[in-house]
C-alpha cells in the first residue's frame, strides 16, 4: 500500500468502497479525528432534554417555595421570604406528617429488603434454569396489573369485613383490626414495591462469581462466615439499589394513603397535592414542603452513591 | 455449598413470597365475575355479565389506545437518549461524569408528585398545549434512566477487546456499531424497553398533571374508582392486559437470559 | 333635507365609540346576544357521571357538537385543569360552589346572558342567582343540580336514628365514624356551633372571623380521634359502610342510593341543626373557543326533562321546578325523595358551599381565607 501506518490510521476510515459508503466515511471523519465530537454528539440529546426540561422546570418549581401568595387576589407574589419553610418546622402537624412518611419509608424499605434477600438468593443462586424464568416472569407479571387496582384489592382484604377477618373468623381466630391503619399502608406499600426490591437484590446475587465462593471454602470459612463476609457485602450494593425505589416511593406517594389509610395517614404527598393545588393554590408552600422529601432523597442518594449502589442498578 | 435445610427453608419462603405478591391478582381477577358493583366479601352472585360491555366500552378503548401510544413514543425516546447516555458516559472521560447517573435518576427517585407539578408549572408558564406529546415528555423523563441503567450494565460487561478487533478487521464506525456493539446490547434494549413501556403504561400521578383532555387507561381507571359505579369493569380490564402481557414478558425473559459469564451454569 | 346639526354628529359618534369596544372585544365587555352556529366541538371537565352518554349522545346528535369529556375528582382538580396550558383548553366546567368563586376572580370564567337560555327562567329563584356564582349582579354560570351533605347511618348497627349532628361529634360511636376529606367541612362543624355556642357570633358558616375559625378547627381536632376514616371518594364512603367498618357520617344522596342498591341498611336524615349542600354550576371558560356549542348545551342540560334525567341517574336534585314531574315519569317518588318540589325557603335554609374569601363584605375584611382553610384542615387531620 504504500503508506506510512501511524496509530492515527489504525483507527481512520479506510479508503475506497461503494460511493455511499466513501461519503459516510468521509462525514464520519472528524468524528474519528476528534473523539471529543463524537462524546458531544452523544450526550448532547439527553443532557438537553434534561437540563432544559425537567432540571428547569424542577428549579422554577423550587424557587417558588421562596414566595408566598397574595390572601386577596390568590395570586403568587414574588417576595423572598423564609415564611413557608419555618411554618414547616415550627408546625407540629406538619412535623408529625414528615416524621410518619420517613419513618413508614424506611420500615417498608427494610421489610421490603428482607422479603426479597431469601427469595433473590433462591433464584439467583439455587433455582435451575427453567425455575428460574418462571420465579422472573411471577415476579414481572404483577407491575403489567395497575397499581391503583392492586391496591383497591387490598381494602377488600384488610376491610372490617374483608378477606382476612373472613378468614381468621373461620379459623376461629379474633379479627384483625388492620383496616385503614398505618399497619395497612405499611403492608400495602411492601407488597407494592416488593418486585422493585427483587431485581437489583437479585442481579447483585447473581453476579457474584462462583470462583469466590469455592475460594473461600477452601481457605476453610464455613458457609454462614462465607454468606456474612463474601455474599452479603457483595449484595449489599443491590440492596441500596433496590432501598432508593422503595424509600423513594414511599416518601412521595399519595394515592396509597388516600386508599387504605386511615384519619391518622396524611402522607407529605397528601400535603403537597392538597395544598398546591386549585382554588387554595399555595404553590409556594407545596414547593417548600415537596422539598423536604427532594433533600431525604438527595442525602440518601449521595450516601447510596458513595457505596456502588449506582453500579447495581 | 448451602445445606438441605437452607434450602427447604428458601424453597418454601420462595413460594410464600409468590402467593404474597399474587394473592391481590387473584382477587382481582375473582371481582371481574362480581355481579355487586361495590366490592364486598364475599362474592354472592357470580357472572360473566361484565366482560362484553368493557371490552366495548368508547372511554376505555381510547384511555388503553393512547396509553400504548404514550407508553411507544416514551419508550422510544428512552431508548435514543438512554443508550447515547451509556455510550458517551462508558466511552468518554468528562467533567461531570459520576453526576450524570445521579441527574438521570432523579425522575425515579424524587416523588413522582413533584416531578408532575414542576412539568405541570413549566408547560403552564409556556402556554403549551396539554396533549398526548406532554405525557410523552413527562414518562420519557423518567424511563429514560431504565434504559440507561441496562445498557450502561451491559457496555461494563462486554470486553472492549471486540470492538477494537473489528476495528482491526477493517471495519468502520458504523459497520463496528451494527455488527458488534448492537447485537451485544440488543437484549439489554428489550429488557430496558419492555420496563420502561411497563412503568409508563401503569403510571398515573405524573400523567394526572400532564395529560391533557384525553385519558390514558390508569386515569381511567382511577376515574371508575373514583365513582364506585363501574369497578367489576377494572377488573375486567386488568384481567384482559395480565392475560395478554404473559406472552410479551415470557419472550422477553426467554430473550434476556444471561450466560453467567463468571458463574459455573 | 334636514339639517344635519352639530349636536346629532357628536351624539352618533359617541354612540359609535361605545359600540366599538363591545362588539370588538365581545368576551370581556358585552354579552353575546344571540346564539350562532355550533362549532362541532366543545371539551367540559365535570364530575364523574356528569356527562354521562345518556344525555350527551342526544345532545351531539341534536346539535352536532362533539362532547370531550374530562372528569375531576375534586374542585381543587377542576381549577388547575381550567388554568392548565394558558387557560383555553377546556370551554366549561362544573364548579362546586366550593371553587366557582376562585374561578371567578381568578378571571378563569366569563359572565353568561341567562337571557339565551329557555330554562333559567324556570329555575327555583334561589339557584336563578345563587351567590356562589353570580357576583355584582353578573351571572358566571347556569345553576345545575345540588345536593345536600346529608347524615347517614346504618339501621342495623344504631337501632335510635340520631337527630342532631352532635352524635359524629360525641364519642358515643368513636372508631365507627367517617366525614368528607374536604376542608370545606370546616363549614359544617361552624354551623353546629352555630347552633350549639350562639355566643361566638356566627352567622355565615363560610364567614368565618379568627376567633370562630379558632373555635371550628379545635372542634374538629376533638372530633380526629372518632373518626375511621376521611372518605375522600363517594365510592370510598361506599365501601366503609358495605364493609361495616362505619356506621355513622357525613354523605350524600348518592351514595345513600348505591348502598341500599346494594342491599346495605342504611337511611340518611338532615339534623335538627341543618345542613350544608353543594350547588353545581356550568361555568363558561373566560377563553373559550365553542362559545356557541357552550351556550347550546346550556339550553340543553337546563331544559326539565334532562334535569330530570340527570338527577335520577346520578342522584341529585335539580335547578329546574319543571324537572319535578318528569323524575316521577322516570322513576316513581324520586321527585319528593330528592326534594325536587320544596318551597323556596327549604332551599333557602341549605347553606350552599361558597369559596370563603378575606373580603367577606363584613367590611372588615377580616374572614378567614380559602387557602388558610385547606392549611388548618390538612393540618389538623394529620
Amino acid at each position: 500500500m504504500g503508506q506510512r501506518l501511524d496509530s492515527g490510521d489504525l483507527l481512520a476510515p479506510r479508503r475506497g468502497g461503494p460511493s455511499f459508503t466513501r461519503a459516510r466515511r468521509r462525514l464520519a471523519r472528524p468524528l474519528w479525528r476528534l473523539p471529543w465530537l463524537r462524546g458531544i454528539a452523544l450526550l448532547l440529546p439527553p443532557m438537553a432534554w434534561f437540563l432544559l426540561l425537567y432540571v428547569a422546570a424542577l428549579a422554577v418549581l423550587f424557587v417558588s417555595a421562596f414566595w408566598s401568595v397574595d390572601v386577596f387576589t390568590t395570586k403568587v407574589v414574588h417576595t423572598w421570604s423564609l415564611d413557608n419553610f419555618r411554618e414547616i418546622v415550627t408546625s407540629s402537624a406538619w412535623r408529625r406528617v414528615i416524621t410518619r412518611t420517613v419513618v413508614i419509608a424506611f420500615l417498608v424499605t427494610l421489610t421490603d429488603a428482607v422479603i426479597a434477600f431469601p427469595f433473590a438468593y433462591y433464584m439467583a443462586r439455587i433455582a435451575s434454569g427453567r425455575t428460574r424464568a418462571l420465579l422472573f416472569v411471577l415476579v414481572l407479571l404483577p407491575l403489567w396489573s395497575s397499581y391503583l387496582v392492586r391496591v383497591y384489592a387490598w381494602k377488600v382484604i384488610l376491610a372490617q369485613d374483608g378477606i382476612l377477618n373472613w378468614s381468621l373468623q373461620k379459623a376461629g381466630l379474633p379479627a384483625a383490626n388492620i383496616g385503614y391503619t398505618n399497619t395497612a399502608m405499611w403492608l400495602v406499600f411492601s407488597y407494592i414495591w416488593l418486585p422493585f426490591m427483587i431485581l437489583p437484590v437479585y442481579a447483585a446475587l447473581e453476579r457474584i462469581p462462583d470462583s469466590y465462593i469455592e475460594a473461600s471454602r477452601d481457605l476453610g470459612a464455613r458457609s454462614f462466615k462465607t454468606f456474612r463476609t463474601i455474599i452479603v457485602p457483595l449484595a449489599l450494593p443491590g440492596v441500596i439499589a433496590g432501598s432508593i425505589f422503595t424509600f423513594s416511593l414511599t416518601l412521595g406517594d399519595y394515592i396509597t394513603p388516600t386508599l387504605v389509610g386511615g384519619a391518622s395517614s396524611t402522607f407529605i404527598g397528601n400535603v403537597v397535592y392538597n395544598t398546591g393545588l386549585g382554588a387554595a393554590g399555595n404553590l409556594p408552600f407545596a414547593a417548600a414542603f415537596a422539598s423536604v422529601p427532594l433533600v431525604v432523597m438527595a442525602i440518601y442518594l449521595i450516601l447510596a452513591r458513595r457505596s456502588g449502589a449506582f453500579e447495581a442498578l | 455449598m448451602e445445606t438441605r435445610a437452607t434450602r427447604l427453608g428458601l424453597r418454601v419462603w420462595t413460594f410464600l413470597v409468590i402467593l404474597f405478591l399474587h394473592l391481590p391478582i387473584v382477587i382481582i381477577i375473582l371481582y371481574a365475575f362480581n355481579a355487586q358493583t361495590a366490592q364486598g366479601w364475599p362474592i354472592t352472585n357470580w357472572t360473566t355479565k361484565w366482560f362484553s360491555p368493557t371490552l366495548h366500552d368508547g372511554e376505555m378503548q381510547q384511555a388503553l389506545w393512547l396509553s400504548l401510544k404514550a407508553g411507544l413514543g416514551a419508550t422510544v425516546i428512552a431508548l435514543l437518549l438512554g443508550s447515547a447516555a451509556a455510550f458517551a458516559v462508558h466511552r468518554f472521560r468528562f467533567f461531570g461524569r459520576e453526576a450524570i447517573s445521579f441527574l438521570l435518576v432523579l425522575p425515579l427517585a424524587l416523588p413522582g408528585i413533584i416531578t408532575g407539578m414542576a412539568l405541570n408549572s413549566f408547560f403552564t408558564f409556556w402556554k403549551a398545549n396539554f396533549s398526548l406529546w406532554t405525557i410523552v415528555v413527562g414518562h420519557a423523563t423518567f424511563c429514560i434512566v431504565i434504559v440507561y441503567n441496562n445498557v450502561i450494565a451491559r457496555l461494563r460487561r462486554t470486553p472492549t477487546s471486540l470492538t477494537e478487533a473489528s476495528m482491526d478487521l477493517g471495519a468502520d464506525g458504523w459497520q463496528t456499531f451494527r455488527f458488534v456493539t448492537f447485537p451485544a446490547i440488543s437484549t439489554a434494549l428489550i429488557s430496558g424497553g419492555l420496563l420502561a413501556f411497563a412503568l409508563s403504561f401503569d403510571e398515573v400521578i405524573v400523567t394526572t398533571f400532564t395529560a391533557g383532555v384525553q385519558n390514558t387507561l390508569p386515569i381511567w381507571i382511577f376515574g371508575n374508582i373514583r365513582i364506585g359505579q363501574q369497578l367489576p369493569e377494572v377488573n375486567v380490564i386488568v384481567f384482559v392486559i395480565l392475560l395478554v402481557t404473559i406472552i410479551p414478558v415470557t419472550v422477553a425473559q426467554r430473550l434476556t437470559r444471561e450466560s453467567g459469564i463468571l458463574r459455573n451454569e | 333635507m334636514s339639517k344635519i346639526r352639530k349636536a346629532h354628529v357628536l351624539v352618533a359618534l359617541l354612540a359609535a365609540a361605545l359600540c366599538v369596544p363591545a362588539s370588538g372585544a365581545g368576551k370581556t365587555s358585552g354579552l353575546p346576544t344571540k346564539i350562532g352556529k355550533g362549532e362541532g366541538k366543545l371539551t367540559m371537565i365535570g364530575w364523574e357521571g356528569y356527562l354521562d352518554a345518556k344525555w350527551v349522545k342526544p345532545f351531539e346528535k341534536q346539535t352536532g357538537c362533539k362532547v370531550q369529556a374530562k372528569y375531576a375528582g375534586s374542585s381543587d382538580e377542576m381549577v388547575t385543569l381550567m388554568r392548565t396550558g394558558g387557560g383555553g383548553q377546556y370551554d366549561m366546567v362544573s364548579a362546586s360552589g366550593d371553587a366557582s368563586l376562585r374561578l371567578i376572580y381568578g378571571k378563569d370564567v366569563q359572565p353568561v346572558n341567562t337571557k339565551l337560555v329557555p330554562g333559567w327562567s324556570q329555575f327555583f329563584k334561589a339557584f336563578q342567582g345563587p351567590p356562589n356564582n353570580t357576583v355584582g349582579g353578573q351571572h358566571y354560570g347556569i345553576s345545575l343540580q345540588w345536593g345536600p351533605n346529608t347524615l347517614m347511618y346504618n339501621t342495623k348497627k344504631i337501632k335510635k336514628a340520631p337527630t342532631s349532628w352532635g352524635d359524629i361529634y360525641s364519642s358515643k360511636y368513636k372508631g365507627r365514624i367517617t366525614v368528607p376529606n374536604n376542608p370545606i367541612q370546616i363549614a359544617d362543624v361552624a354551623l353546629y356551633l352555630s347552633k350549639t355556642q350562639p355566643s361566638l357570633g356566627i352567622k355565615d358558616p363560610y364567614e368565618l372571623n379568627k376567633k370562630q375559625f379558632d373555635a371550628a378547627i379545635a372542634l374538629v381536632k376533638k372530633q380526629k380521634p372518632l373518626i375511621k376514616k376521611y372518605w375522600g371518594l363517594s365510592s370510598d364512603e361506599v365501601s366503609l359502610f358495605k364493609n361495616g367498618d362505619t356506621w355513622l357520617g357525613a354523605s350524600w344522596p348518592v351514595t345513600t342510593g348505591t348502598l341500599q342498591a346494594a342491599k346495605v341498611p342504611v337511611k340518611e336524615i338532615i339534623p335538627k341543626e341543618g345542613a350544608t349542600g353543594w350547588l353545581d354550576t356550568w361555568m363558561l371558560s373566560s377563553k373559550t373557543k365553542h362559545p356557541n356549542c357552550a351556550y347550546k348545551w346550556y339550553g340543553y342540560i337546563s331544559s326539565p326533562k334532562v334535569q330530570a334525567l340527570q338527577a335520577v341517574t346520578w342522584g341529585e336534585t335539580p335547578a329546574n321546578k319543571l324537572a319535578c314531574k318528569e323524575m316521577d315519569k322516570l322513576s316513581k317518588g324520586s321527585c319528593a325523595a330528592y326534594h325536587a318540589n320544596a318551597p323556596e325557603s327549604y332551599y333557602r335554609s341549605i347553606k350552599f358551599w361558597k369559596t370563603p374569601i378575606a373580603d367577606c363584605g363584613n367590611g372588615k375584611k377580616d374572614c378567614t381565607d380559602y387557602t388558610k382553610w385547606v392549611s388548618a384542615w390538612t393540618q389538623a387531620t394529620s
